[in-house]
């Protein structure tokens, strides 16, 4: 690459100069070629590059923290207790005993069954309230107020009425992610132009084809918005749900392994839980862009 | 037929949090089938409001506005309504913006590929065959204004409403969209009434032009016949002696007489 570099900057004035021999045709062509090829690599590095280097920040510090405390391991440790971890996701050694694919899976499911609750629940809701002013305004209060609640405050009434960990964890996760999708879809609802409504009213649509063809397309991206602020909640609580109510998944390997100590698993735990998130939460940029539309 | 759309003794008046206000009072007109009817007036005069009243979209606080022989009771498919902002679905090609209308009016009565072809039909008219499969972002201003009347006109409505459509354009597009609705209203006979702050817009296109008075509690000033022969010319009308003098009767009424009594209120 550095030598492209230096062909391209220096081609032009080499040729004036000194060239004894008329310059090949080939030439030109050929750095124009190695230009397009450099600009493409530097195009890639510019995008790869910072994330990488924030990476290798990370992983630096890291180290450097694990060498003045030996309690906590390293990177190289932590990733060669990673490779072993792995390298069997699903064994079965009794409840208290799993492989960690099991524990997402678990984990996942609780949350899928939780956020999908919430989201067969709050979308509704929220067409609801955006569509009807005295349903909002009844509403809002009850919102207002329950909606900073922290997550956790609700288990003990969730292990009250269910009388078990497992719809305790999932009412957690409920409760606390359906405020985003009722808000974001209210606000949706609130926002659509009045234009669109009013071309509604001037072809006289029927309350069908306005909900398919103008309420719920115009809503749609705020929806997702609310759905991803969701998912995003639902998995931030999951983890601490499951320390307290136990069974197989993330949250309880984590406080298992603390009981452990095994602080390799517990920072693979940690490690795994931002993954999965992420994922989470480029699915649903991924779906959300699929489904806006461009405003102009 | 003599009094297509009559308009009898509208007023309308908005509650507004500093009381009353009200924006229109005595409107009396009656509309001929096939006319073109330009309303004209400084802004704020009430002139969208009327327009809104003849649509449906508002009810009048006072009076009655009839249709056809039906007293208008709210907003419907046989008022065609072509809105100044083009207000196109954005997430609908252009072909499905139109289908929406066609299918609401038609789709009782006629076939899947009946509603297609008077879709397609329709955006020939307008000249946007070869925009069928855009989406509303991907096409210029005016053409989008043009998806609009084709909206508009694919419902065969008894009477098309126009709330300033072309104002949002520059002047040669204006011109060409002009020119174009003129061929579409003689082709279709249609009864137009369209909302215009634009002198010349409104001699060139109208039959008769109805002049407001400046708001509050504006009501019809003047109102003036165009007698110019059909098809026009832009280029042939503008040494016209008596386009000439309409457009100076407009010109007079907007800047001396209401321009006046601006200052009186102010």
């Amino acid at each position: 690459m550095a030598m492209n570099d230096s062909s391209v900057g220096s081609g032009p004035a080499a040729s004036v100069t000194a060239a004894p021999v008329p310059p090949s045709a080939q030439e030109p062509a050929r750095a124009a070629a190695g230009r397009r090829s450099n600009e493409a690599l530097v195009g890639v590095l510019k995008v790869v590059l910072p994330p990488l280097i924030g990476l290798a920040v990370f992983v630096g510090l890291w180290y450097l923290v694990s060498m003045t405390s030996p309690q906590l391991p390293g990177p190289a440790k932590t990733w060669a207790s990673a490779v072993q971890l792995f390298a069997d996701p699903f064994y079965q050694n009794g409840p208290n005993d799993m492989g960690i694919g099991w524990n997402i899976l678990n984990s996942l499911q609780r949350v899928g069954i939780g956020f999908g609750m919430a989201a067969l629940i709050g979308i509704p809701a929220g067409f609801l309230l955006g569509r009807f002013d005295f349903l909002n305004r009844m509403m809002s209060p009850i919102i207002s107020l329950l909606r900073p609640v922290s997550p956790l405050a609700w288990l003990p009434i969730g292990l009250l009425v269910f009388k078990a960990a497992n719809p305790a964890a999932i009412w957690v996760i409920f409760i606390s992610s359906i405020w985003p999708m009722i808000i974001n879809t209210a606000v949706g609802v609130q926002r659509i132009p009045k234009d669109y409504l009013n071309v509604a009213r001037v072809l006289d649509l029927p309350e069908w084809k306005v909900f398919t063809k103008i309420l719920f397309p115009a809503v749609l991206p705020y929806m997702l918005t609310g759905v991803r602020l969701s998912i995003g909640v639902a998995w931030l609580v999951i983890v601490a749900a499951e320390m307290l109510t136990g069974g197989v998944g993330l949250g309880f390997w984590v406080w298992d392994e603390w009981n452990n100590l095994n602080v390799e698993h517990i920072i693979i735990a940690i490690f795994v839980v931002g993954l999965v998130g992420l994922l989470l939460e480029q699915a649903l940029v991924l779906l959300a862009n699929r489904f806006s539309y461009e405003e102009k | 037929m003599e009094k297509f759309v009559q308009i009898e003794a509208v007023g309308q008046t908005f509650d507004t949090k500093k009381g009353k206000f009200v924006a229109l009072r005595d409107v009396d007109l009656s509309i001929r089938q096939g006319e073109f009817i330009a309303l004209i007036g400084h802004s704020g005069c009430g002139k969208s409001t009327l327009l809104n009243l003849i649509a449906g979209l508002t009810r009048p606080t006072d009076g009655a506005l009839i249709c056809d022989g039906r007293e208008i009771a709210g907003p419907g498919p046989e008022r065609g309504v072509v809105f100044q902002n083009h207000s196109l679905l954005p997430w609908l090609t252009c072909f499905d913006n139109v289908y929406l209308a066609v299918e609401r009016v038609f789709a009782a009565k006629e076939g899947k590929a009946k509603l297609k072809q008077r879709t397609h039909d329709a955006l020939a008219l307008v000249g946007l065959t070869h925009a069928e499969t855009k989406f509303p972002h991907e096409i210029s201003g005016g053409m989008k204004q043009r998806v609009g009347i084709a909206r508009a006109l694919s419902m065969q409505p008894k009477v098309l409403l126009m709330d300033e459509p072309f104002g949002a354009l520059d002047a040669l597009t204006r011109a060409k969209l002009q020119d174009e609705l003129m061929k579409i209203c003689d082709a279709t006979q249609a009864t137009v009434v369209m909302v215009t702050h634009d002198v010349d817009e409104a001699v060139l296109l109208s039959d008769r032009i109805v002049m407001m008075t400046n708001g509050p509690a504006a009501t019809i000033g003047e109102i003036l016949s165009v007698d110019l022969p059909r098809p026009r010319n832009r280029l042939a009308l503008a040494n016209d002696p008596k386009y000439i003098a309409a457009r100076a009767a407009v010109l007079e009424f907007l800047y001396e007489k209401q321009a006046h009594k601006e200052v009186l209120a102010a």
